[in-house]
């Protein structure tokens, strides 16, 4: 009470903290200045602790777990069985499983190039000074505004040989017959088709991060460029880029990650087909273990494709942190 | 006095009893065209029963995903089950459905009443053996509708006789269908340009093992040895097989619309009902639909049942479902309550009329019956040549693995027939060794 009192005596209007210690009721207030800062900092991180334990870090003990099993969810009567490396063995000798990391490293190349160079081209345009920027700007985000699930169904009509203005754009530039082709069916046209979608849909992510990269460079350092009398090529490739370099490898990393998972849009263009042409490791994980139910099966997928993407990231992380520290 | 008092108070109490016993039942089923007929069948048993009845629709592309999902984990959302035929084994063996046998005997609920083929199909397990987990709820299977009204074109039936040497007409065998298609793909008619054949060859689901099997069946293709069960070496991929696969890429190849890489039963419906193609394939419920439309409705379309194979043997994809009580639910006295009013013959006969396929003999066995819809006659021959899919507890695998060499060989065009069908036997073998089968 006496510390209340003197508090409100010193401070009439008290900033938030104190407001905090002044409602504090006394037996809580005396129980905290009991505690080190220690402990203190260990009750306030404890509940992140506990939700990043039963979320991320025991489904991930129990998914290692199973997929040393035949576990299956669909035979509860089933005894599960232990059996080692078992599942681990099958997948790396599977060549339906190499066949999708081919179709997923294709996927993942080709998209996130594409990606880079339109998405920082577009943002290099924009973050030029000229009537209507704001307009174009929304105009060009508008794609990763939508649903997966409705970009893949307005493409497939898109892509549709009878109807789809994709086909009939072009056969206007090719004169071909637009119902000549598929690109959804046809082996050697579904993966680009795919590869088409997702830059349409997320080049404008790209180029937000580019932007963002871009506008952090200070002026100054252009004017004194330009004071030296250096050509914009030169200023583009001596301070634009690798100014903009670590914002890059950010927009890298995030598609990376994102289209290493890639399933919503794919599944709804292509099913994976034809054949297992766009069968990309997500799907096909997601067959084995929700539609084969192979539980233990799918569990030793999962871990490869964590322990991959995991290791890939950390990798690339520390190359980031290399360009920023530069 | 006291003993009207008495009388009264138990009466009351009687009344609260069953007011009490009054449930929410759940039933869940596929989202397509009989699942609306059903809702309306259903408010005659709830104005009966004094039940509620809620209904639980997915769309076909994931209606397995989503239901197996439900019975695997044990979920309570559905106290009845409208099941595809193809799950019975596993529903049976992991405890899903409940056995129905001891229900239909106490409520004279016979088999021997419902056409033989569902029951086999949708209700026994292990097949050919009496013990019931469904009742046949809805009679289905792969047929072929065509336009009559352009076969019966003058122009079109001389330049067909011409070309082939007899009439346009629906198909006595495989040969003529494809013929039809061929004469059909890129023609003009009343100045639009149409084409062949709409057949099944989505990729996610079932589609095109549905649309391969049923051609498949009548070029000879066996799933097993008889004498030897899970023996599939020489059966699944014989030499009549591989024909049979070729024949069905062949009509791929030659006569679908364009972009016709990824399609089930609806867009089969959308190509029909457009005027795109001449011929169609897809299950009987998709019928009466045709009947009505306004663009191909009536005389415009004729139904028949799938042709002869090259040896004259005639067999058709099943297709349909039983319905029958969760295991998982707490409500299985009032679930059987409606299966019970379900197989009444009136309430079959009712069902029939309201565009629901009833597998009750007395329904379809009915003089009246094959003239009662243009499409009846079709179904009751389709209905006589079924074969079914593996209904084992591994049938979702057993599925992937045709769905993949499938669409791979017919529409990617990834090697020979001989080589999907020995991979076929491969990954299937690999599956039943899983299973301890061998």
């Amino acid at each position: 009470m006496m510390l209340k009192a003197a508090l409100r005596k010193a401070h009439p209007m008290p900033d938030p903290i104190q407001r905090v210690a002044l409602a504090t009721p006394p037996k809580l207030a005396h129980q905290i200045r009991g505690l080190s800062d220690r402990t203190i900092a260990w009750l306030f991180v404890a509940p992140t602790i506990f939700l990043l334990l039963a979320v991320n870090i025991f489904p991930l003990i129990w998914t290692i777990r199973l997929s040393l099993t035949n576990f299956r969810t669909n035979r509860p009567n089933n005894a599960v069985e232990w059996v080692g490396i078992e599942n681990y063995r099958k997948i790396l000798t599977n060549p339906d499983t190499w066949a999708s990391l081919q179709a997923t490293a294709h996927f993942l190349v080709w998209t996130i190039t594409l990606q880079v160079l339109i998405g920082f081209t577009l943002a290099y345009l924009i973050n030029k000074k000229f009537r209507s920027n704001d307009l174009w700007t929304t105009l060009i985000v508008l794609p990763m505004m939508l649903s997966p699930a409705v970009v893949g169904n307005f493409w497939t009509f898109l892509y549709q040989p009878q109807i789809g203005l994709f086909n009939y754009f072009i056969a206007f530039l090719t004169g071909a017959d637009p119902a000549s082709f598929s690109m959804i069916g046809e082996v050697a046209l579904a993966p680009w088709a795919i590869i088409i979608v997702d830059t349409w849909m997320w080049t404008p992510f790209v180029m937000l991060i580019c932007l963002a990269g871009l506008r952090s460079i200070p002026p100054s350092i252009y004017e004194a460029a330009e004071c030296d009398r250096a050509s914009k090529w030169r200023q583009f490739w001596t301070i634009t880029l690798p100014m903009a370099l670590p914002f890059l490898m950010l927009a890298v990393l995030f598609r990376g990650i994102e289209n290493f998972k890639m399933f919503d849009l794919v599944v709804q263009l292509t099913g994976g087909g034809p054949g297992a042409t766009t069968q990309l490791t997500s799907i096909d994980l997601k067959r084995e273990a929700f539609e084969k139910w192979r539980t233990g099966y799918a569990s030793a997928y999962a871990v490869i494709l964590f322990v991959t993407v995991f290791g890939l990231a950390s990798i690339y992380v520390k190359a980031l942190n290399k360009v920023k520290d530069r | 006095m006291n003993a009207k008092l008495l009388l009264s108070t138990a009466s009351v109490a009687i009344m609260a009893m069953s007011a009490a016993h009054a449930e929410d039942l759940t039933l869940c089923w596929a989202a397509w065209d009989p699942a609306n007929a059903l809702i309306e069948l259903s408010k005659e048993y709830e104005a009966q029963s004094g039940n509620t009845m809620h209904f639980e629709f997915v769309p076909w592309t994931s209606f397995a995903d989503r239901m197996l999902n439900e019975l695997n984990s044990g979920g309570k959302l559905c106290d009845l089950m409208i099941g595809d035929s193809q799950w019975i084994g596993g529903a049976a063996e992991n405890g899903q459905y409940i056995k129905l046998n001891d229900f239909f005997d106490a409520n004279g609920i016979k088999m021997d009443d419902f056409i033989p083929a569902t029951v086999t199909g949708y209700a026994e397990w292990p097949k050919g053996t009496p013990n019931y987990w469904a009742l046949p709820a809805f009679g289905d299977v792969v047929g072929w509708t065509y336009r009559k009204d352009w076969f019966a074109k003058p122009e079109l039936q001389a330049e067909f006789k011409e070309k082939y040497g007899h009439d346009l007409a629906p198909p006595a065998t495989f040969d003529e269908l494809k013929q039809i298609a061929e004469f059909f793909q890129n023609r003009e008619v009343d100045g639009k340009k149409v084409y062949g054949a709409s057949i099944y060859t989505e990729r996610g689901s079932e589609g095109i093992t549905m649309g391969v099997m049923d051609v498949l069946y009548s070029f000879g293709f066996k799933y097993d040895n008889p004498e030897k069960p899970y023996d599939m070496e020489g059966f699944v991929n014989s030499e009549s097989a591989v024909k049979g696969l070729e024949f069905y890429k062949s009509l791929y190849d030659c006569c679908v619309p364009p972009g016709s890489s990824n399609g089930y039963m609806g867009e089969g419906v959308d190509a029909y009902k457009s005027g795109q193609v001449a011929l169609q394939m897809n299950f009987a419920f998709t019928w009466p639909g045709f009947n009505t439309d306004a663009n191909v409705g009536g005389d415009k379309t004729g139904y028949f049942a799938n042709p002869a194979g090259p040896n004259g043997d005639k067999f058709a994809q099943l297709g349909g479902q039983g319905i029958s009580v969760v295991a998982a639910s707490d409500k299985q006295d009032a679930a059987l309550t409606y299966i019970k009013w379900f197989a009444q013959p009136e309430v079959q006969a009712k069902w029939w009329k309201l565009g629901g396929y009833s597998a009750l003999r007395a329904v379809v066995e009915d003089p009246g019956f094959a003239t009662s819809q243009p499409y009846a006659q079709t179904f009751l021959d389709s209905m006589a040549i079924v074969k079914d899919f593996w209904a084992e507890p591994s049938y979702a695998t057993l599925m992937q693995s045709s769905q993949k060499w499938f669409h791979g060989y017919v529409v990617a065009g990834n090697g020979t027939a001989k080589e999907a069908l020995d991979g076929l036997v491969a990954d299937w073998h690999a599956t039943f060794e899983e299973e301890g089968k061998y």
